[in-house]
């Protein structure tokens, strides 16, 4: 089975509990941190972007923004990959219950809001970032399926690839389906090895079967359970712990085992 | 500019949309300019506009296994999946390769929102959708793909792409970059998108939608027609299909503009057609036709019309197919990668149907009627919301490349 390498040249991260990787390192060490504002504050955007960005966008540019600036690197030339396993779940609210009861009154702005690749999109906007792009998802499996995406872009094309795994919290009755009690949010930057800055390396490969699962401090297991894009702690964990390997799923009974590296 | 890549085969392929089921209704279509628009029968209050439905959906139920994935949406994945063979193909080749070594990456934009929609329209004496719709999978956006990897009994790399109307176009890309790494041996890519009220108010509340048959690239042209598909591809290495179709590149881009409005100087779209044409060690020159995206917006057709005159010269023949099957969204990558892939088999240059008086930016290479000529080298533009861009190029076969 192939393998891929790659480089990790900066991490976000937006949780209950932490507005940047740090943070988790902290929390692993026992240490508490304070609560994160309702709303990310998304630096990367214009000004007049930010104000009338959904929850999203603002999420999602949010922990680009950290994993860009970490890596020093320039975000107009990293190509994107971004998942989210349920999209912007407050436009979609708004939609379902406009279209059921007055569909000609549906607003174009939240209509042209709510394609799934309108973080990326923004995102791209106001980077001027002309590379590849994409929004992706695999339900509960998001992550793997989007860290495997974001990974062979970097090795096939020997380029920086920016990965954004990200779930708002869900509204209205679609909550009970889609069941996110909170929002999530993170983000690498890859690079080909070695990488410029590189905090660490992987060392990707697949293989059958099912991760077991990760057993961790609290509150960690309820911003896993709590929504989709949790399930890159598999990976953010081992990294805070400098642990040497991690192991997340790509697809139902499909394995990404994750070898890790630090440079001396 | 990136490198050359190896070609791979297109070892079967299907597509099902307004114009009928499999290929062979569409080749016809093709040949004969029949479009398969009709008013607009399915939103649920009315709305003024024509469509491009596909025939029997309701009466297609899915087996009784696959019952906890009923929606139009995987109702219409399962109808396209069972044309011309292709469950078979696939059968064929996970027998051979092993599911886990089978990737499947479809492409959507509103995947079963369809059936979430309805859900708000009954929703029971506590706010909650009625008991029947409560399945969470056919509520996420990747409820698609993961009912066809159940469907085809696949278990590798399984992943959506929801690029808006790029999306079932980037799908070859994923497959070519998985089979390239040796993550995966073969891939089933395709895309599926079913008409539903999103799409229909969304695009009326933008002002974007015709009342009248779609005219792409005419002078009068008033908006898209949407319709609604499905298409699915095979591919693996050429050396398993020495005879089959190629893919011989793809070109990706971000026009960073703006979300539902193209570059004006269709800066991105030129990125991904350069990008392709490089990927597939193409001149312009060699590219025989091109499947426009054509929606028959104001900007998307001034735009690309524009591209098509300063990069091809006059024996490119360039066309958009969406005058006969509407704009089928993140099913149209697909859709059009099938068709084009039909003109080259037949020799047929499809007309681009619906227009009858020329844009002037119009410039010679676009085919106002169907022609025949042999045809080697085609492409296939798919541009999105959000500057989401992308061009396949595909070969006659492998000695055409």
């Amino acid at each position: 089975m192939s393998a891929l390498h790659v480089a990790i040249e900066g991490i976000g991260l937006w949780a209950p509990k932490a507005t940047g990787f740090d943070d988790l390192v902290r929390l692993l060490a026992g240490a508490d941190t304070v609560p994160a504002p309702a709303r990310a504050p998304a630096a990367t955007l214009p000004a007049n972007e930010r104000r009338r960005a959904p929850e999203s966008v603002l999420l999602a540019a949010e922990v680009a923004g950290q994993a860009v600036a970490q890596s020093g690197r320039e975000a107009a030339g990293l190509a994107c990959v971004f998942t989210s396993s349920h999209g912007d779940q407050g436009i979609t609210d708004y939609m379902c219950a406009t279209l059921a009861s007055a569909p000609t009154e549906l607003s174009p702005t939240k209509f042209h809001n709510s394609v799934h690749n309108a973080p990326v999109g923004y995102w791209t906007i106001a980077t001027g970032c002309h590379a590849a792009s994409t929004a992706v998802c695999a339900h509960r499996h998001s992550f793997g399926a989007g860290l495997l995406e974001a990974a062979s872009l970097v090795v096939a094309e020997r380029q920086p690839v920016l990965l954004v795994c990200s779930d708002v919290a869900s509204s209205g009755p679609l909550t009970e389906m889609a069941g996110c009690t909170l929002a999530f949010g993170a983000a690498l930057v890859l690079a080909p090895t070695p990488g410029v800055r590189q905090l660490a390396t992987l060392r990707l490969t697949l293989s059958p079967g099912e991760p077991s699962a990760p057993s961790w401090p609290d509150p960690l297991p309820a911003w896993q359970s709590g929504n989709p894009a949790g399930d890159i702690l598999r990976l953010l964990v081992p990294l805070a712990r400098r642990e040497p390997a991690a192991v997340a799923a790509a697809a139902p009974g499909l394995q990404l085992s994750m070898d890790l590296g630090y440079p001396a | 500019m990136p490198d050359r890549i190896t070609p791979l085969a297109v070892s079967a392929c299907t597509a099902t949309s307004a114009l009928g089921h499999g290929l062979a209704a569409h080749a016809r279509a093709l040949a004969r300019g029949e479009s398969g628009l009709r008013p607009n029968d399915i939103s649920s209050a009315p709305l003024p506009c024509w469509i491009g439905r596909v025939e029997g959906v309701e009466d297609a139920p899915l087996p009784a296994p696959l019952a906890g994935w009923e929606c139009r949406n995987n109702r219409l994945a399962w109808l396209g999946l069972g044309q011309d063979g292709f469950l078979a193909r696939v059968e064929a080749a996970r027998a051979r390769y092993g599911a886990h070594r089978i990737a499947l990456m479809l492409g959507t934009s509103t995947a079963s929102i369809g059936a979430t929609e309805e859900g708000y329209r009954r929703l029971d004496a506590d706010g909650r959708l009625p008991a029947d719709l409560r399945r969470p999978a056919i509520h996420a956006p990747h409820s698609l793909s993961a009912f066809v990897a159940e469907a085809l009994g696949l278990q590798g790399p399984c992943l959506t792409v929801s690029t808006a109307c790029s999306s079932s176009a980037k799908v070859f890309a994923n497959a070519e970059r998985l089979i390239r790494l040796g993550l995966a041996d073969a891939a089933v890519v395709g895309g599926v998108d079913t008409l539903c009220d999103s799409v229909l108010f969304g695009f009326n509340a933008l002002e974007l939608v015709s009342p009248e048959p779609c005219r792409p690239f005419d002078v009068a042209r008033r908006g898209i027609s949407i319709g609604e598909a499905a298409g699915f591809a095979l591919l693996e290495r050429a050396s398993a299909a020495p005879d089959a179709p190629q893919l011989l590149g793809y070109g990706e881009s971000t026009d960073a503009h703006h979300m539902s409005t193209p570059h004006p100087e269709g800066l991105g779209a030129e990125l991904a057609l350069r990008d392709a044409l490089a990927r597939s060690g193409l001149a312009a020159g060699q590219v025989d036709y091109i499947n426009l995206h054509g929606t028959a917006s104001l900007k998307n057709d001034e735009v690309e019309a524009a591209l098509v005159g300063r990069a091809f010269g006059e024996r490119t023949r360039a066309s958009s197919t969406k005058g006969l099957t509407g704009h089928t969204l993140g099913a149209a990558g697909i859709l059009e990668a099938v068709l084009t892939l039909l003109a080259l088999r037949d020799g047929v240059v499809p007309g681009n149907a619906g227009a009858s008086t020329p844009d002037p930016g119009c410039g010679p290479s676009f085919a106002w009627q169907t022609e025949r000529r042999e045809l080697r080298v085609a492409l296939s533009n798919s541009f999105g919301f959000g500057g989401n861009n992308a061009c396949l190029a595909f070969a006659r076969d492998g000695a055409s490349a």
